[in-house]
Parts: structure tokens; sequence; C-alpha cells
């Protein structure tokens, strides 16, 4: 398959379009979880439970068609490939777990991806909205349309003093997780990010890096979202939510313009020599593939580079994670083969740009 | 630092989670966090949530409540009616089996609610239309009941007359509905 092709079937909207304030927020992502009111949870329901779950998801939700979005694509997660489940995972579409340890699980999907909502995950549904940008207002309303008409599908486990109920006690009450991926490189490079983070932190909000292991976050990419889903309507759990990020994309703006004020042209060196690597590297590590798209994007947000779309840096983290690059390979490949095909996929990807400057006739 | 869980291996995988100014804080092993499931397949590590070492936090509100609050009644002696799950099964595991768990173990609920939530017990959140049945109507007749208390007091007459129709409309809404005789 060409990389143009495979482009077109792997790239969902959230990674390829741009939102409002996308040079910092590069997603927002609003998550519902909910019970049916007569099964046991999924960690210790019936295998006939599950099944019957299943036939309801199939039958209820996939055939009938909701608003705009028409119908979910249903999809479980017993006739999918372990690649194809991995994809999902990296797509940011499903969790891990129902990957690995679901096997009644399964998941429908919108057209353009943006819903899914996953059946017998650690809950019975969780719904997902995951919009580029910054767009949580949004996706809140989108999600809770999604939720209404599922209910009308079907009865919630709802109580009125401890409002939705939910396997597990850090989700119940709203069983909202809402949460957005910043690209946070001015606030790396100045070192300021170890101080926001445990002020983030007091404001009873969760900050961790998305990919990279331990404290460090591959791609100075930060997942922020909140803890509390009990006593706090949703209207101001996003509130809240949105108004630390605010701040935050204030803090990074600031420290970006102080870089290029201080150390413009090592800055612009470090953007180039990442952008060296990418674009000519035959063998490439995905610690090393992050950092310097991570680079690269900041050189296209600062103009530094011109001739780059901006949804790079969020395509590219994603296409070059294992799972992706075995489904362009067409098969199982070694950690050494996927650092070559890393390397390869991401030149490809940097030529088929330069095409479309030339008016190349992509998409 | 040696690994909270096993005490033997070296521990290489730190957490901290403050919360309205309180601090706490987990130390495992590789091979501990990926018993227990905390080592996604998708960040390998990173993924770390105060979700996924729940089961270990709630031990301590148990052994403090036990002593604290309830010396009489032993908490792990509850079992849920639908799911068998007891109060015990559910600290190990830090996950209700079924929703009627919280019901079995409501008296027991608060002190892990509060401490998870920054204090809250109570949803106040979005009321799911048929599942919340008329929890919305009786909410907003409450309200109105409150408005109707102030216009009296007012000597708004006229207007509490008109809110007083309202909430006996809302009442016969209700009536309806359990008339309908639907399980919600
Ligand atoms: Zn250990
Ligand atoms: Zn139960």
């Amino acid at each position: 398959m060409s990389l143009e092709r495979f482009l077109q079937n792997a790239v969902s909207s959230w990674m390829s379009e741009e939102g409002p304030d996308s040079d910092i927020v590069l997603s927002s992502r609003i998550r519902l979880a909910r019970n049916l009111k007569d099964y046991k949870f999924p960690i210790i329901f019936s295998r006939e439970e599950a099944q019957e779950i299943i036939h309801w998801a199939e039958r209820r939700l996939s055939r009938n068609s909701y608003q705009e979005n028409g119908h979910f694509e249903f999809l479980g997660m017993d006739s999918l490939k372990p690649i194809e489940k991995r994809v999902l995972v990296e797509k940011h579409l499903i969790s891990p777990n129902l990957a690995e340890s679901s096997p009644y699980g399964a998941v429908l999907l919108s057209a353009n991806e943006e819903i899914s909502v996953m059946i017998n995950e650690e809950d019975h549904i969780r719904i997902q909205c995951l919009y580029p940008g910054l767009q949580l207002v949004e996706a809140l309303k989108t999600a809770g349309g999604i939720d209404d008409w599922i209910e009308e599908q079907g009865t919630y486990a709802f109580d009125e003093e401890r409002g939705y109920l939910t396997s597990c006690p850090t989700n119940v009450g709203t069983g909202l997780r809402a949460s957005v991926m910043m690209h946070l490189p001015g606030l790396v490079l100045t070192r300021q990010i170890n101080r926001i983070i445990p002020a983030i932190n007091q404001l009873g909000l969760v900050v961790r890096g998305i990919y990279g292991e331990g404290s460090e976050a591959l791609g100075n990419l930060f997942q922020i979202s909140n803890q509390i889903t009990l006593g706090k309507p949703e209207e101001d759990i996003v509130a809240d939510l949105l108004s630390v990020v605010e701040q935050i994309i204030e803090r990074e703006r600031v420290a970006r313009e102080a870089l290029v004020k201080t150390s413009d042209i090592q800055l612009e060196d470090r953007v180039f020599r990442s952008y060296g690597i990418l674009a000519n590297s035959r063998i490439i590590e995905s610690k090393e593939a992050a950092k310097c798209l991570s680079d690269l994007r900041l050189g296209i947000d600062l103009g530094y580079i011109k001739d780059i779309s901006k949804t790079i840096l969020n395509e590219l983290m994603i296409l070059t994670q294992p799972g992706f690059l075995q489904q362009y390979a067409g098969g199982p490949l070694k950690a050494d083969e996927r650092d070559i095909r890393r390397a390869a996929l991401i030149r490809e990807r940097l030529i088929l740009e330069k095409k479309d400057e030339q008016g190349g006739n992509v998409q | 630092m040696i690994c909270e869980e096993c005490n033997e291996r070296p521990a290489t995988l730190h957490f901290t989670k403050v919360v309205n100014g309180k601090k706490s804080e987990v130390h495992l092993c590789e091979k501990c966090a990926q018993d227990k499931g905390e080592m996604s397949l998708f960040n390998g590590g990173a993924g770390f949530t105060f979700n996924e070492l729940l089961g270990g936090l709630l031990n301590g509100v148990h052994t403090f409540q036990q002593s604290a609050h309830q010396p009489m009644v032993r908490s792990d002696e509850l079992r849920c009616s639908k799911c068998h799950m007891t109060y015990q099964d559910f600290i190990e595991i830090g996950r209700f089996g079924c929703s009627e768990c919280y019901d079995t173990f409501k008296n027991h609920l608060n002190p892990v609610l509060r401490r998870l939530h920054s204090g809250n017990v109570v949803h106040t959140g979005k009321i799911p239309k048929k599942a919340g049945g008329n929890i919305s109507l009786k909410k907003r007749i409450e309200e109105l009941k409150q408005e109707l208390k102030e216009l009296i007091e007012q000597e708004e007459f006229e207007s509490a007359a008109r809110v007083r129709d309202e909430i006996r409309a809302l009442e016969r809404e209700i009536h309806a509905v359990q008339e309908e005789g639907g399980d919600e």
C-alpha cells in the first residue's frame, strides 16, 4: 500500500484537523462512564451477561443512527487481530484494557472517528468524544447528546445520591473524565514545567506524560485531566479544567516568545537539526523521533519552517507507534526493524509535504 | 527505595498525587506494577493513574474506618446480595461488583468517596431522563417551593399563585409517570 493510501485510512479527523489553540492544545477528550442497571459490572459479570450486553449494543446502538453522525461501526474485540486492536489503542479510540483483557468487549465508532463507545470495558459503556484543538465544551455537548440517545435504548444504573454508578469509585457521580493533550516545549525548555506540574496537581487535576516512561514526557506532550467526578456539575468540571488550560497556554506562549528573544539562532539551529534527522535518518528510535518531531512542530509554530503542516507532530507521534508501523509493514516487526521502518515512514511523510507544497495532487 | 508491594526489589516507579494539599506517594518495582496491571500496553509505564492504584490506597481508609468509626460492625462481613462481593473484596480490588454494592456498602462509603473526591459525597451533576425518573421533577418542585415561600414573604401573591400552579402541574406529572408503572 502506498503511504498516501495508508494515511487516508489511518488518520482520524482529530489527528489531521486543526482546532482552536491548536498550536498548543492538540486534542480535547470527554469520556463518560455509564452502566446498565440490570447487569453486574464487567470485572465480575457472567459470560451470558457480557454477551447480552454486546448483543444489546449491536442491535440497539449500531443499527440505529445517531443524528448527523450516521451509523456507528460495531467492532467486536474477538473479531480483531492483535495488530488491529493495537492500532485502535494507538489512535486513542479504545483503551489498552479493552484491547487486552475484554474478550467480550466491543467498540462503536463514528465514521470520522471523533466518537467511540466502548462496550464492556471497566464499565458497560464508555462514551468518548475526541476533538482536535481546545474544544472541551463542544466535546461535552456531543458526548452528552450521545449519552441521552444511549439512555433511550436501555436503563442506566443511577442513584439519586451518588449519581451515575461506576465500577471504580473514582468515576462515580458524573462519570466524566475531561482531558486535553498539550504540546509544551517552551515550558520544558525553560524548565518551568517542574514547578507548574505540582501547582496543577494542587488544583485537583492530574498531569502526565502521554508517551514515554516515568516522569519523562516524550515529545513534550502532556495530558491534563480532572480527578474529581463527584459533587460537581459536568459544566463546572470542564470550566475549571478549561481555566487552568488557558493559563498554561498563556505561559507556554510567553515561554516561547522569551526563547525566541534570548536564543533565536540556537532555537533555529535546534529546529533545523531535528528536521535534518527526521528527513534523512535511516534508523530512528521512538524516543529520538518524539524529540525531533516536537522540535519540528515548535519550528513550524514559531515560523522557522513554513512548508510543513502543523498536524505533523500529532500524526507522526501516532503513526510511528509499533502497532501502526506493523500494520503499514503488513506483518510483525522486531524492535530494530521497527526503527528502520519508522525512519522510512517519517522520510516518506515529509516528502508528501513537499509534493503538497508544489501543488501536487495529495488529497 | 524498596518496592512497597513486595518489599524486595528496588522501587523504580514513583507516583505522587496531591489533592487539596494532601499528598500520597506510591513506590513500586516494575514487576509489581506489571502484576497489578498498572503498566499499560500503550505508554509502557507512564499510564500510572490514581485509578489504577486505588486498591492500595483504599486499604488505609479501611483500617482507619474500622478502628475509628465502626468498632462494632465489622465492615468486611458485608456481602452484596446481587454480585456476592464482600466489602473486603471491594477494598482489595478497588472496584464495585455491581450497582447494588453502592447500597450494600452505603454506610462505609462516605470516607472513601470524601478522600477520592476532595470531600464530596453527593452527586450534583446531570440526571438521566429515564433512570433519573422523577428526580429532576422533584428537584424542580423543591426549587419552586422555595421560590413560593419567598414570594409569599414578600407578599407578591400574584406571582406566588403562578408558582403554586406550576408546582401542582409538576406534581400531576409525577403521578402520571408513576401510574404508567414503569420500573423507572
Ligand atoms: Zn515489587
Ligand atoms: Zn454488588
